[in-house]
């Protein structure tokens, strides 16, 4: 019975050819260099083999319902003016409930008309009415749930601009974890964790504001300079120039004229000293309004507002329409910075940084060399005590081993998965594992010679019997892996990866490559001559 | 060659030697973990910086000691990292500040904290930061709780599947087999105070599975050997099984220990205390299988024997009838 061994050989052959090119691809040369450089090419490495960032940052999403409501706080209060309904006070009381906006002191015949107008234009709210005649809007779950998940991915995409502009190769920004709103950010090749925390992180706000009385030395003297009674659309800012020199307080209107997504661009430059400072172009719309305000205001003073401090206050000498520069005191890293945030725009809320780990590229490079070594040490132990304790099977074993390993490697090239140092111990794991599969079918195999079976009949009693157990084992440890791969992250999934192809290859090479050279070996020989194992 | 011909152990009439030496170690280690040690929690759980710095020239821990104090960072610990017992002099440190130093909004000040401390403290040589791991309080709880689920969801999943493949007495043999394990392996980790940190949780539920392989060898053994040895009791149905999977059951754990042996031995730092929990749980693993596992499914049956009801084992839903 010829069981068709030609057939399954070039199946295994050509099996042995399909992973060799997934791990290499096509390889430009054959010398060591050039295959090296085609499997980077191919097998990812992770952060711990190549070097790089990770960080796991926490999006603050209340802040970003918190200036949602502050925006409807403002709304209803405007919208209570134009209905001419009288109103105390609209506020949120409770500080950690950014998401409840209390209404107190309307009046007590015109409840309907409140409700109608509350209920009919914040549909995202419920509205109730309290005992003491005061309103509590809560604004509904999906409406809050709605607002958290667009902040998480709008400071995704804030991150992903803010990352290019690093020039970082492959980098890894995505939502993480089972919906605590954390994201993961995986920078290869940057080892510097405070510069990304810099870039990413930025909250500068710029924003331009009218200037109506200052500079004065003190608050005191700002608020004698309008008889102690500061207006309701001004708020005194606090400033000290470019830097140098004493703290002073300015007033300002409370709008800002231009702010935040009202530039388009912004770039670091130098002004006629040489010195950074930063030039913006304004939206096309910004660029009317601040058009309107600088032609309305010649001669008086604008401030430019940086995170809350007045940065500059400039005489503004003509109308300016759309562009426009922003000198002084900027260090050149200032100047990057700041552009970059104008530029990217945003966040909509602060992220808090939960978790950094960084490598360095020089300990990535020692682990691959570590991860090697010991995995080439621990091949060659097993193939030589193989070799010895079951001859001329030892060498089916081996052979059957090599192509383990092509698959899995080959596995992991095709699927882009990333290799990680844990997953360089997956593989030796393999090794070890996969030859107990071997060792299996060859006791079973003696012991079936032992009872006087022919070599073909100890050969196909060892595989049916040991066929079983091989599925219990390896199903076992494949479920482990698999658990590690759902509740592990990075460097843990690396390894559960490669302990599950490792294991599913072995499953082919143990039973079926193992088989047919068995076969095709008790196909050369006469009837009587002894098996070698 | 052939090293296991013709073994002819009774293994379960020495199960109170075994007893006694499983004790013994779960005693220790239980020990280890409520009166000594503790278990010691990398960084991955109990949160804290962890800075991996390398020296130009061999690093005087007294010097880098004075230079984090006048930097005031009082509650470093300083140690010299060694990379397994072939690599001799070792020029790198791992500097460690506790998790009070690490607050969310500021995840970074420790790390650089003691590299202000370094460069302006440490004369002795020039020197690189090679790593950094800093972990705030939330994601620390976060990843215990995830590694508390993963193993627990891994002896669950190998219970059922045990019970779907056998019977449940099988099963339940078998997770007291690897709890064992775990408990010796965690034990060992707090005799010798090394850390436990994620990758070594992985190598933990790999040995789970590990054991489980070992123990299911032996169980398919006895179950095929419940069918043809009818008249036999069930002591000498388990000792001949044990007996006739001895070989590949050594053989294997030989070869797998070789192989986890020189990750020990050559991995680096990194990977030594998963290479440790390996090296510890195969051994017991192995062990567990023989001396756990086995013996339990016959005092299981001696109880049912002794309270009345069927005098054999079930050898498996195949065999109800």
């Amino acid at each position: 019975m010829r069981k068709n061994l030609t057939g399954k050989t070039v199946a295994i052959l050509a099996i042995l050819v399909v992973f060799v090119y997934g791990i290499f691809g096509l390889p430009h040369g054959l010398s060591g260099s050039a295959l090296k450089q085609s499997i980077a090419d191919r097998i990812h490495l992770g952060l711990d083999l190549r070097g790089g960032t990770h960080l796991v940052l926490q999006v603050m999403v209340n802040e970003a319902v918190a200036s949602v409501t502050d925006n409807d706080v403002a709304r209803i209060q405007a919208d209570l003016q134009k209905a001419s309904l009288t109103f105390g006070t609209v506020g949120k009381l409770d500080p950690t409930h950014p998401e409840i906006i209390t209404v107190t002191g309307t009046a007590p015949d015109k409840t309907s008309d409140v409700r109608s107008l509350l209920e009919s234009t914040y549909q995202n709210y419920d509205v109730s009415l309290n005992a003491d005649n005061s309103w509590t809007l809560t604004m509904r779950h999906q409406a809050v749930l709605d607002i958290q998940s667009h902040a998480v991915t709008q400071s995704i995409e804030t991150i992903r601009d803010r990352v290019d502009s690093l020039g970082v190769s492959e980098p890894v920004i995505q939502q993480y974890g089972l919906g605590d709103n954390q994201i993961l950010v995986e920078l290869p090749g940057v080892d510097d964790p405070a510069r990304v925390r810099e870039v990413i992180q930025s909250t500068s706000r710029l924003e331009i504001h009218a200037v109506t009385g200052g500079p004065f030395p003190t608050e005191a003297d700002a608020l004698q300079s309008v008889s102690g009674v500061l207006p309701p659309d001004e708020e005194m800012v606090h400033g000290n120039g470019t830097g140098e020199g004493p703290d002073q307080v300015w007033i300002l209107k409370r709008v800002s004229v231009v702010a935040g997504n009202d530039f388009r661009d912004a770039e670091p430059s130098q002004d006629e000293n040489g010195r950074p400072d930063i030039t913006f172009n304004l939206t096309s719309v910004a660029g009317d309004t601040f058009y309107a305000f600088t032609s309305a205001n010649v001669n008086k003073m604008m401030a430019i507002v940086l995170n809350n401090r007045v940065r500059e206050a400039a005489n503004i000498e003509q109308p300016i329409r759309d562009s426009g520069r922003i000198t002084g005191g900027f260090s050149p890293e200032e100047a990057q910075n700041l552009s970059l945030t104008l530029r990217t725009g945003a966040l909509p809320a602060s992220l808090n940084t939960l978790e950094e780990r960084s490598v360095g590229p020089s300990l990535g490079a020692a682990s691959i060399r570590s991860g090697v070594i010991a995995a080439v040490a621990g091949m060659v132990a097993v193939m030589v005590f193989m070799l010895i304790y079951y001859r001329g099977a030892g060498i089916n074993a081996d052979l059957a081993l090599f192509l383990n390993l092509v698959i899995l490697l080959g596995f992991m090239g095709f699927t882009g998965s990333t290799l990680t140092l844990p997953g360089i111990a997956g593989v030796i794991l393999t090794i070890g594992m996969g030859v107990d599969s071997n060792v299996l079918i060859f006791e079973r195999i003696r012991e079936e010679l032992h009872l006087g079976k022919s070599a073909a009949s100890a050969v196909d009693q060892g595989f049916a019997h040991a066929w079983v157990t091989i599925i219990d084992t390896h199903v076992t440890t494949i479920v482990s892996a698999a658990i590690l791969f759902l509740f592990g992250t990075g460097p843990v999934r690396g390894f559960a990866v490669t302990l599950t192809f490792g294991l599913l290859a072995n499953l082919f090479t143990a039973v079926f490559v193992s088989r047919v050279i068995f076969d095709s070996i008790l196909e050369r020989k006469e009837r009587g001559t002894a098996l070698s194992i | 060659m052939e090293l296991f011909r013709g073994i002819d152990v009774d293994w379960l009439g020495k199960k109170w030697y075994f007893l006694g030496f499983s004790l013994i170690f779960s005693v220790a280690g239980l020990f280890s973990i409520f009166f000594w040690h503790g278990i010691p929690k990398g960084v991955d759980f109990k949160g804290g910086t962890l800075v991996y710095v390398s020296f130009d020239q061999a690093p005087n821990e007294d010097h880098i000691r004075a230079a984090m104090d006048a930097a005031g960072l009082h509650d470093a610990t300083i140690q010299r990292i060694s990379n397994g017992p072939l690599t001799q002099g070792s020029k790198d440190e791992v500097i460690a500040l506790p998790q009070r130093d690490t607050s969310e909004s500021a995840l970074d000040a420790g790390r650089v904290a003691v590299l202000n401390a370094l460069t302006t403290g440490y004369q002795d040589s020039s020197f690189s930061i090679e790593k950094v791991e800093v972990v705030g309080p939330q994601v620390g709880k976060q990843l215990t709780h995830q590694a508390e689920l993963a193993t627990l969801y891994s002896l669950l999943g190998m219970l059922i599947y045990l019970w779907f493949r056998f019977e449940l007495i099988y099963g339940v043999a078998a997770v007291v087999a690897v709890f064992h394990d775990t408990l010796i392996t965690i034990g060992a980790f707090s005799l010798t105070n090394q850390e436990i940190t994620l990758t070594v949780i992985a190598a933990i539920l790999t040995l789970i599975g590990y054991s489980m392989n070992d123990t299911i060898v032996v169980f398919d053994r006895i179950r095929e050997n419940l069918r043809t040895m009818r008249r036999e009791s069930l002591s000498v149905v388990v000792n001949h099984s044990i007996n006739q999977t001895l070989s590949r059951t050594i053989l294997t754990s030989g070869l797998t220990f070789l192989t986890v042996l020189s990750l020990y031995l050559f991995g680096g730092e990194v990977l030594h205390g998963f290479s440790f929990a390996l090296v510890v749980g195969i051994l017991i693993g192995t062990y567990s299988s023989i001396a756990v596992a086995a013996p339990m499914l016959v005092a299981y049956q001696d109880w049912r024997t002794g309270r009345g009801k069927a005098a054999t084992l079930p050898a498996g839903k195949k065999s109800r009838a």
